[in-house]
Parts: structure tokens; C-alpha cells; sequence
């Protein structure tokens, strides 16, 4: 066996130079990016995504399982009393696994993840039970500081009594419609990441460093397709709209070349009735040539279909 | 194939594992451009075959890139390595039958792979879109068994030194294990945020630069000098080649991110790296071209020659793009356009496609001791996949500075993608001639191994004359 020992210096300076470039691209930046403190859109995102929205073993079949819900609550839970303004929930439902922010409080970065803790009580929190998380505001060694708050501990409110008090338009399946963006692969075409250097006028402010702590996947996209979609809630949170769209985007922009997300509607519209697909297309088809006036209805969407979700989702990229 | 699988390793005749890779590559490539053709299809007509899940292009567009970066270019790669690196050795494969069975565990878990991702499974990575399952799977049954094997050949060589082919193929199998298992840490650990999405970049920059770059440079290394009969130009060139590739081409995975709020510092130190690329590219092209010297006839009469030759051709604006393209005062304009849809392809379908061709005809022409069954059909090949990605490459650089421009002057969005859709036109069409090149590449092949005919014992088959 001739061996590689003609080549002592080689392999050496092989692991030199290959440890050394690992060293800087891996080492050196996570020692920068662990130092990175949440933003309030990262805890936002964090909570209202959830643990993971890329395949997992909660969620296998990335059908949107295992999703907190983000309430915007009107009333106490306990009391049922109106509160005096609207309040942001999340909803983990008993068994939802918590986000990494609550299982690593490190990764909320420094002040947070103490006020979060102390305050907040965000270790009480048991997946077995479920609990209701809000973002609230302290101070931090003479500094303001956002943290999370464990509602189900520090005031008693569970799941089932923000559930109940909560009317359907109240509730947000973010997290659901997160996976369902990851899972049609929007991200092939919509970036969620400004640019730094030219976005501001059109698609919004660019990210800051912190804005990502927790979340995952990031799905930033590479290839701008189609319009950036960090911001597009505030651009556009017209849900009739956005039914339109989805449903078939050449019904309100006629030359989009989105494809048509009609199947995310499932077999029933919001009535219950079975949606004939094959009769809105042949409609829909008589209309694109000419052959009928107004195009046809779009079937409003059944309140637990995956559309709902991701409509949701739009809607919350403020 | 199967009745391999269970025989003895000295059953098994020389050169087994390289055919069943080689077919295997071909059939990838058909399979990864005509999904290719349909998504281009897709975004040229967005109507086109509409509304069901199983065809929507966010279901299939990950599935046409796994399928020819993980099918076509590292099974074509592996069936390289499998009879390259024994003949550098003056040895024997160390063992075809872990090569079989490496096949076909390759084939398995890639059709497998590529089910989960078509039918909406990912972890939501680019180029790292694998759920875990199969990225271990992958790293288990097919990286590590290849390295096994290519290692232990080496080691077992009967020649003193080690060629410039084999140390890049020693060393690229090794770095792309590491690339694998830390790239896709992410999803084995659930790191998160920025981690995750520097981590994705940084497996999509190593895997290129790492593994499919490197490997597909080496291969030129060995099919010029051996089809030429020309010596390599020089082995000091190539020293610099290897040395810069691990050292420049390892570190400038930022560049990926160069809009993305990282830290400053790593951004601008990839984009010197990214610049330090063009060394190993200079060397690498300027060591094939004079390897060339006396024989640029064949680069005409032989078709491996002119497979790679025109490969390392492309390398020169692949590199002249990739070096700069990274850098703040060009990225800014051209970020997440087209041009970097142009610049993957011209790397992938353009450079690194035309050595790996050159690679599989000469491997299965030589293995199975059967000359090219059809001259005509070779360079229709040729010439298709040539023309068919040049009419891509354009079409989507154009595409790309219309993009580009859309996006600074802040022209409406829908106005570009009005302005795109002749180019979507042209890359689909450009699209499909690659397709349809490599159908009739697969046929010529497998007419090549039914009745090609027989090379005497002692010959190459680039000896003897074409008869179609």
C-alpha cells in the first residue's frame, strides 16, 4: 500500500488551510450572530410561526399541524369583560411544541431572555398544558426592552378561554400559512428580503440584523420573480383581493404569471357546498376569450382551508 | 445490475459501478432538463397545465434543480471517479461492489428525495431543500460509501504519486461530506434565524465551489492528456489550482447574502474571496489550453475533446461573471434577477455539463470496450446542448438587466414581468433543446452499448474512426 505518507506536508497544509477558511465562515460569524438580540418582529414572527415551518417530524407532510393561532384579543378570557384595546395573543393549544425562543431563551438575546424569563415566566410554560404568550414592555438595566410574556401563568388564561372568547375574524393561522408558503414554494419567486440598497421606495424597509432570532426556515428567496413580500400587509390587506388573486391571479392582474392556487381551497367553500372546479374553468375559459361579460364568482373559502391560512399569513407581513 | 449485487467483489468485471453510474447520469440528465423544459414552460405560459398541486411550479422547480445537481452532475461525477481514479492508480477499483451497491442506493434514495420534495415536503432551503431524513440519508449511503471507495483505491495505488485528477477527487469527496453534514445542521439541530439562513448560503456556495467546480476541473485533467496524449502543461499550475480552490473558493459563502443584514465584515471579506476565485480559474483554464498545444484539431474531429474543451471555454465567463458579479458595486444591480439564473446554468449547463459529458462518453466507451455507436447523433449532442443553453443564457442575462434595472429605476413590477415574457419565451424554447439533445444522447449510448463496435484489446476508443 503506497499510502498518502509522500504526502505528509500536504494533508497538513490541507487542514490548515481548509480549518482555517471554516474557522472564518463558520467560528467567527456565529460568535456575531449568537450576540444578536430579537427585534419586536422577531418575536412577533417567532410566536406567531411557531417551532419550525419547514419539514418536521410535528408536521411531516408540512400540512400545517402543530401551528399556534395569533389572536387579537377583544374581551378578558376570564371575565369576558372588553378590553380597553385590542391585545396580540398566541395561542399553542396543549401539545403545540413552543418556538425556539421559549425552549432556548438564550436565542432571545440579552435583556429579553432575562426579562422573559423573570418577568415573563416563560418557564412555567408546559407543551403538555399549552399556554398563551404576549409581547410585553419592561425595563431592563435602565433600558426599555420587549420581552415575552407567559399569560397562562401570570394571569391565568388559558387556550381554551382565549379560544372562546375569540370570534373566527379575530384569529390569525399565521403559523399554518407560513408552511404553506414553504410547502407551494412561493419563495421561488417572492423574496422576503428587501435590499439594503434600493427596496425603501417600492417594497419597504430592509430587515435589521435582529429580525430573525428564532425563526425558521427564513425563506428569503433568491430569485425576485415576482414582487417582495416582507411588507406586502401594508401594502395591500385586502382580503377580497387576495382571494381573487390566489384563486386566479389573471383575474386582477391580467398579465401576472403567477400560477393559480385554486386547489389550496379544498373540496368546500365556506357554505359547506362542494366546489365545481370544471365549471369555473370552463367559465372562467369562455371569459378569457371573450365569450362571457363578467368572469365567474370566486368561491369564498372555508374557514379552515389552507388558503385561509395563507391569506392570513399576507395579511400579517406588515 | 442486480445479480451483481449479491456476487463476489472478484466476480464482478471491472469498470461495473462506472457503467451503472454513467447510464444512471444520462437517465438523470433526461429526467432533470424535461423537468427543466416544463417549468420554463411554466413561467413562459403560466396557464399552461394550471391549478393542480402535483404540477404547480413551486412543487416541481426544486425538483428539476436536486434532480440534475444530485442525479445528472455528482452520478456523473461518481462514474468518473469509479474508472478514473483506479486508471491514475495503474490499480483496481478497491471494491465494485460497494460501487454497485453505492449506485444503487444513489438511484433509491434520490427517486425517494425527489418524491417527498415534488409533493410539497421541504425543510424550505434553497439548494439544502432535502428534508433531514434524506440529507442523512444521503450523506450515509451515498457520499460516504463514494469516498470509501475512491479513498481506498487511491491508497491501494500502485504508482508512486498521486495525479492532479485524483487529488481533487480525494479531497473534494472529503469536503463535500463536511459541507453536507454542516450545511444542513440547521435542520439536524433547529438552528435558527440568521444561522439558518447564512448556514443555507454556505452550503450552496460549498457544494458549487467544493465539490461540482473542483471535481468537473479534474476530470479536464485527465480526459485532455489522455485523449490528446499530451502531457498536463504543467503540474505547478495545477498545484495552484488545487490550493487556491481550497483556500479562495471555501470562504466566500457570504456573497450569497450580500442584501441580507449580516454582519459587515463577513460580507466584505467574501467579496474579496469571491474575487480570489479567478485564480484557481486562470490556472485551471490556462493549464488545459496549453495542455492542448499541437492537437486543437481534435478539439474539431473528437467529440470528448470538444465536449471539454468547450467547457473550460465557458469556465472563462462563468469565472469573469462570478468573480465580479459578487461584488457590492454590481450585486446591488443584479441580485435576484435572471442573470443569476443565467450564471447557475452557464456553471452547471455550461461549464461543469460539457466536462462531465466528456467524462461519460469516453468512460463508457472505454469500460465497455464499444466505440461511440454514432458520430451524428454525438454532435447533434453537442450542438443542441450547446445552442439550447446559449439561447438560455442570453435570453435570461437579458432578462436579468431588465429585471435589474426595473428594480433601481422602481418601475412597476408587473411592467418587467411584461418586458420578461419574450425572454421566458426564448429560454424555454432553449430549454427544451437541451431536453430533447440529451434523449438522443441517452439513445446513442445505449445503441453504443447494444451494438457499437467491439475496441481491441489494447486500444482507446478515441482511436478508432467514427462509422456513423
Amino acid at each position: 500500500m503506497a499510502g498518502f505518507r509522500e504526502y505528509k506536508i500536504g494533508t497538513r497544509i490541507f487542514a490548515l488551510a481548509f480549518g482555517g477558511s471554516m474557522c472564518i465562515t463558520l467560528l467567527l460569524p456565529s460568535i456575531n450572530i449568537a450576540a444578536v438580540s430579537s427585534t419586536d418582529i422577531a418575536l412577533a414572527k417567532s410566536l406567531s410561526a411557531g417551532h419550525e415551518t419547514g419539514f418536521n417530524l410535528d408536521d411531516p407532510f408540512l400540512q400545517g399541524w402543530n401551528k399556534p393561532f395569533v389572536v387579537s384579543l377583544k374581551a378578558d378570557p376570564k371575565t369576558g369583560q372588553p378590553l380597553a384595546e385590542a391585545q396580540t395573543v398566541y395561542v399553542y393549544q396543549k401539545g403545540t411544541t413552543f418556538p425556539a425562543g421559549i425552549l432556548h431563551p438564550r436565542i432571545l438575546g440579552a435583556g429579553i431572555e432575562e426579562l422573559s424569563v423573570q418577568q415573563g415566566h416563560i418557564g412555567d410554560a408546559k407543551k403538555d398544558a399549552g399556554a398563551v404568550f404576549t409581547v410585553s414592555k419592561g425595563m431592563y438595566d435602565g433600558k426599555a426592552r420587549s420581552f415575552v410574556e407567559n399569560l397562562t401563568t401570570t394571569k391565568g388564561w388559558t387556550p381554551a378561554d382565549v379560544l372562546r372568547v375569540a370570534k373566527d375574524e379575530d384569529i390569525s393561522h399565521t403559523g399554518k400559512g407560513k408552511t404553506m408558503f414553504v410547502r407551494e414554494g412561493c419563495w421561488w419567486c417572492h423574496t422576503l428580503l428587501p435590499e439594503q440598497t434600493q427596496d425603501w421606495q417600492v417594497f419597504g424597509a430592509p430587515p435589521m440584523l435582529g429580525d430573525f432570532n428564532g425563526e425558521s426556515p427564513t425563506a428569503f428567496g433568491s430569485d425576485r420573480k415576482a414582487p417582495d413580500l416582507m411588507h406586502v400587509g401594508s401594502r395591500n390587506s385586502s382580503r377580497e383581493w387576495m382571494m381573487m388573486h390566489f384563486f386566479n391571479p389573471r383575474l386582477v392582474q391580467p398579465h401576472s404569471i403567477m400560477p393559480r392556487f385554486d386547489y389550496l381551497w379544498g373540496e368546500k367553500d365556506a357554505a359547506g357546498q362542494k366546489i365545481d372546479f370544471a365549471k369555473w374553468r370552463s367559465e372562467y375559459t369562455e371569459y378569457a376569450e371573450g365569450k362571457r361579460v363578467t368572469a365567474p364568482e370566486v368561491p369564498s373559502y372555508a374557514s379552515d382551508s389552507e388558503i385561509r391560512s395563507l391569506i392570513d399569513f399576507m395579511i400579517s407581513l406588515k | 445490475m442486480f445479480k451483481y449485487l449479491l456476487a463476489k467483489n472478484e466476480d464482478i468485471p471491472a469498470g461495473s459501478a462506472a457503467v451503472f453510474f454513467g447510464f444512471s447520469s444520462i437517465v438523470w440528465f433526461v429526467i432533470g432538463t424535461g423537468l427543466g423544459s416544463f417549468n420554463a414552460a411554466k413561467l413562459a405560459f403560466p396557464d399552461f397545465v394550471t391549478g393542480n398541486i402535483f404540477f404547480a411550479f413551486g412543487h416541481m422547480r426544486q425538483v428539476h434543480v436536486m434532480a440534475v445537481i444530485f442525479g445528472w452532475i455528482s452520478m456523473a461525477f461518481a462514474m468518473a471517479m469509479m474508472y478514473i481514479t483506479p486508471a491514475l492508480g495503474n490499480s483496481k477499483l478497491w471494491s465494485e461492489k460497494l460501487g454497485l451497491w453505492n449506485c444503487m442506493f444513489w438511484n433509491v434514495g434520490l427517486a425517494l428525495g425527489l418524491t417527498v420534495l415534488w409533493s410539497g415536503v421541504s425543510s424550505g432551503r434553497e439548494y439544502s431543500d432535502f428534508p433531514w431524513p434524506i440529507d442523512l440519508y444521503l450523506a450515509v449511503f451515498v457520499f460516504i460509501p463514494l469516498a470509501i471507495n475512491v479513498w481506498m483505491t487511491v491508497l491501494n495505488r500502485k504508482t508512486q504519486g498521486i495525479y492532479t485528477t485524483n487529488w481533487f477527487f480525494v479531497s473534494a469527496i472529503f469536503m463535500v461530506i463536511i459541507v453536507f453534514l454542516v450545511g444542513n445542521s440547521p435542520e439536524f439541530f433547529h438552528l435558527t434565524g440568521l444561522t439558518e439562513a447564512y448556514l443555507t448560503w454556505w452550503f450552496a456556495h460549498n457544494v458549487l465551489g467544493l465539490w461540482i467546480t473542483p471535481v468537473a476541473a479534474a476530470i479536464a485533467y485527465y480526459t485532455v492528456p489522455k485523449v490528446t496524449g499530451n502531457p498536463l502543461y504543467s503540474h505547478r499550475i495545477g498545484h495552484l489550482h488545487f490550493w487556491s480552490v481550497v483556500v479562495f473558493y471555501s470562504t466566500p459563502a457570504a456573497h450569497h447574502l450580500m442584501s441580507a443584514p449580516l454582519p459587515e465584515w463577513l460580507k466584505s471579506f467574501a467579496s474579496v474571496e469571491g474575487v480570489l476565485i479567478l485564480v484557481p480559474a486562470v490556472a485551471f483554464v490556462s493549464n488545459i489550453m496549453l495542455t492542448m498545444r499541437g492537437k486543437w484539431y481534435m478539439f474539431v474531429e473528437n467529440v470528448e475533446i470538444r465536449f471539454t474543451i468547450t467547457g473550460c471555454l465557458m469556465a472563462i465567463p462563468l469565472n469573469m461573471q462570478g468573480g465580479f458579479q459578487q461584488t457590492r458595486a454590481i450585486n446591488w444591480y443584479i441580485h435576484g434577477t435572471g442573470w443569476i439564473v443565467a450564471h447557475a446554468h452557464l456553471a452547471l449547463l455550461g461549464f461543469s455539463t460539457f466536462l462531465e459529458g466528456a467524462a461519460v462518453y469516453l468512460g463508457l466507451q472505454t469500460i465497455m470496450k464499444r466505440k461511440l455507436y454514432s458520430l451524428t447523433l454525438a454532435n447533434m449532442h453537442y450542438w443542441m446542448l450547446l445552442i439550447g443553453f446559449t439561447i438560455y443564457w442570453i435570453s435570461m442575462t437579458i432578462a436579468g438587466l431588465i429585471q435589474g434595472a426595473g428594480k433601481i429605476y422602481e418601475v412597476p413590477y408587473i411592467d418587467v414581468v411584461i418586458a420578461e415574457h419574450p425572454y421566458m419565451i426564448a429560454r424555454w424554447i432553449g430549454g427544451t433543446l437541451v431536453f430533447v439533445g440529451n434523449v438522443f444522447w441517452l439513445y446513442n449510448m445505449w445503441m453504443t452499448a447494444r451494438v457499437g463496435t467491439v475496441v481491441p484489446a489494447g486500444r482507446m476508443p478515441h482511436e478508432l474512426g467514427y462509422e456513423r
